[in-house]
């Protein structure tokens, strides 16, 4: 409870700050240690120091795996701040209310990860988009940023329609919104007739909720979005708001998918290899680094998946191993790509020879995206993987096609190492500060400690 | 009246919305085609509000009154959503002067 509290109050603090505080440097450092202070309060609460309780008639749950799954995202928005905080502060006129909407975004995040109640998902689904609808349209001038923001703000409210009438079916069928299995109280006066409502119910919001992650066929959005939005906050949105959608999507379904049992084995691997086939085979056509991330996002999106196909011990802790190695490595990535000058594969020609230290963290953060044994992302594919397996060997084809797609995302991941070290050119890129520098090297460190040891990061789930 | 013929309302209404957005090229048009959906869903919540307490004992009157809440909390927040699309449209429509979607063809490559 602590996590929701003190994000929403931190939010509301730095917005206020942004009125007496003018200067771009101490906007970062309020927002640094209100991040502090988040995270610090969170951990009081998982180690049962200090918590706020509120009675919310068993709308929100406190359960270890979304504690959890907050820790991480807390941890991650932090390290997300000290990278990029001065590309926040300078992506329009108003430092300190971007800072303040990263803080209500992340709010709705952890309530995704409580969330007991469709009321409490629909209200995590909208604190945590709406302040992004604004965020991705702050570049106010700039037409691509603007197209960006209306895109997503149509298509986040038309996916939250078609979550309403999902919740609505849902009520109708059971006459309750929490998400346990067993029908309602008054399950014997619902009518057998109604009873249909509930699969309808659950594919509809299964739909919104394909929206929000980016499963196709439901990702068209996506690329557009991504590559309109500001790059830091595509960072953002790419990681921490993509995981906790996943959480969420993960939370109802995983009580709820017998409800659907008779698609749901269809539907679900279909969903699967179209998204795989989506993200990575037109990923490998594009000419933008940006383009080609949001295309590799939708990619990772599919890998994903396979933990709410499989919902037993590998998938879940899997999806906290993915959450933290494509985390690391996406905002890692687009740290970099913010200071490059020139998004295209052109741009990091030469990278290497100007700039070896972010040429070199750069190359670890990609080969985690790619899966390379030894980086983190090795062991987050592989995760997901068994799980597929764990749950019946009759998955071993869709295990095989996944296989066969991640090798080709080696091929447009690699397509940037060697512009970064094997071609001529001089990448231009933005004044780096030793600061960042240390902190490339620290997150690329974390990547290979994760990947060669895993169960350092799950122990700390069973701690 | 029948449960069944707001269900079908709902869902016509719903399916209105839909069809508006897929179809209609006009910012605020495909705006407003979402709202219908979005009310599609409260009509829908509220009907089923009414059914699920005259099917309950009368011991129970409570029963289905947080269906009736939920509508509330939709009302809330799509208003805070129309705030900031209002906003993005306007912006929008300060920079090429139009509201029309198929001018938003700048990210295709």
């Amino acid at each position: 409870m602590n996590a929701i509290i003190f994000s929403a109050l931190i939010g509301v603090v730095m917005m206020l700050g942004g009125i007496v505080i003018k200067n771009n440097a101490s906007i970062q450092s309020l927002a640094i240690i209100l991040l502090f202070i988040l995270l610090g309060s969170h951990l009081a609460e998982y180690y049962n120091l200090f918590n706020i309780h509120i009675e919310t008639h068993g709308m929100l749950a406190k359960n270890r795996f979304g504690m959890f799954f907050n820790t991480i995202i807390i941890s991650l928005t932090l390290l997300y701040v000290l990278l990029s905080g001065d590309e926040i502060a300078k992506a329009g006129t108003y430092g300190a209310e971007y800072f303040a909407l990263l803080f209500f975004s992340l709010c709705g995040a952890t309530i995704l990860s409580s969330y007991n109640n469709l009321l409490m998902l629909f209200l995590g689904v909208e604190i945590m988009t709406i302040p992004l609808f604004v965020l991705t349209a702050s570049e106010k001038k700039n037409l691509k940023s603007n197209e960006a923001g209306l895109k997503y703000f149509l298509m986040g409210s038309f996916s939250t329609g078609i979550l309403l009438m999902g919740i609505a079916l849902y009520y109708g069928g059971t006459g309750l919104f929490a998400i346990e299995a067993g029908i309602g109280k008054n399950a014997n006066e619902i009518q057998q007739t109604l009873r249909i409502l509930l699969p309808l119910g659950l594919l509809f919001i299964f739909i919104s909720l394909a929206f929000k992650v980016s499963a196709a066929p439901f990702h068209f959005w996506t690329p557009d979005v991504y590559d309109g939005a500001p790059s830091v906050f595509t960072s953002f949105m790419a990681t921490i708001v993509k995981t906790a959608g996943f959480i969420a999507f993960i939370r109802l379904f995983e009580l709820r998918s017998v409800d659907m049992s008779y698609s749901w084995k269809i539907l679900l691997p279909l969903i699967i290899i179209l998204t795989l086939l989506a993200g990575n085979i037109t990923a490998v056509f594009q000419q933008s680094v940006k383009r080609m991330l949001a295309y590799s996002s939708i990619a990772h999106a599919g890998f994903m998946l396979f933990a709410l196909y499989n919902p037993n011990d590998f998938g879940k802790q899997g999806i906290l191993l993915y959450t933290v190695a494509y985390s690391l490595a996406t905002i890692g990535t687009f740290a970099v790509l913010t200071k490059m000058k020139d998004y295209t594969y052109e741009g990091y020609n030469g990278l290497a020879k100007s700039k070896p230290v972010l040429a070199a963290t750069n190359t670890i953060f990609l080969l985690s995206l790619a899966g390379i044994p030894l980086t983190a992302g090795f062991f987050a594919k592989y995760y997901m993987l068994a799980s597929a397996l764990k749950e019946s060997t009759r998955n071993l084809w869709l295990v095989i096609v996944a296989v066969l797609f991640a090798a080709v995302s080696v091929y447009y991941y690699f397509r940037v190492i060697q512009a970064m070290y094997f071609k001529e050119g001089n990448a231009e890129t933005t004044e780096i500060k030793p600061f960042f520098k240390v902190l490339l090297i620290i997150i690329a460190a974390l990547i290979i400690v994760i990947g060669l040891m895993p169960s350092l990061l799950l122990d700390l789930f069973y701690a | 009246m029948p449960i069944q013929y707001y269900i079908v309302l709902a869902l016509v209404l719903f399916c209105i919305g839909i069809i508006g957005v897929l179809i209609r090229r006009n910012a605020i048009i495909i705006f407003m085609c979402i709202e219908l959906m979005l009310n599609a869903a409260n009509l829908l919540l509220v009907a089923f509000s009414k059914m699920h307490n005259a099917a309950a004992t009368a011991t129970n009157s409570n029963v289905g009154i947080e269906g009736q809440l939920f509508v509330f909390f939709i009302m809330v927040v799509a208003a805070a959503e129309v705030s900031i699309g209002l906003a993005i449209i306007v912006m929008m429509f300060r920079n090429v002067h139009s509201i029309d979607v198929n001018f938003l063809n700048r990210l295709k490559n």
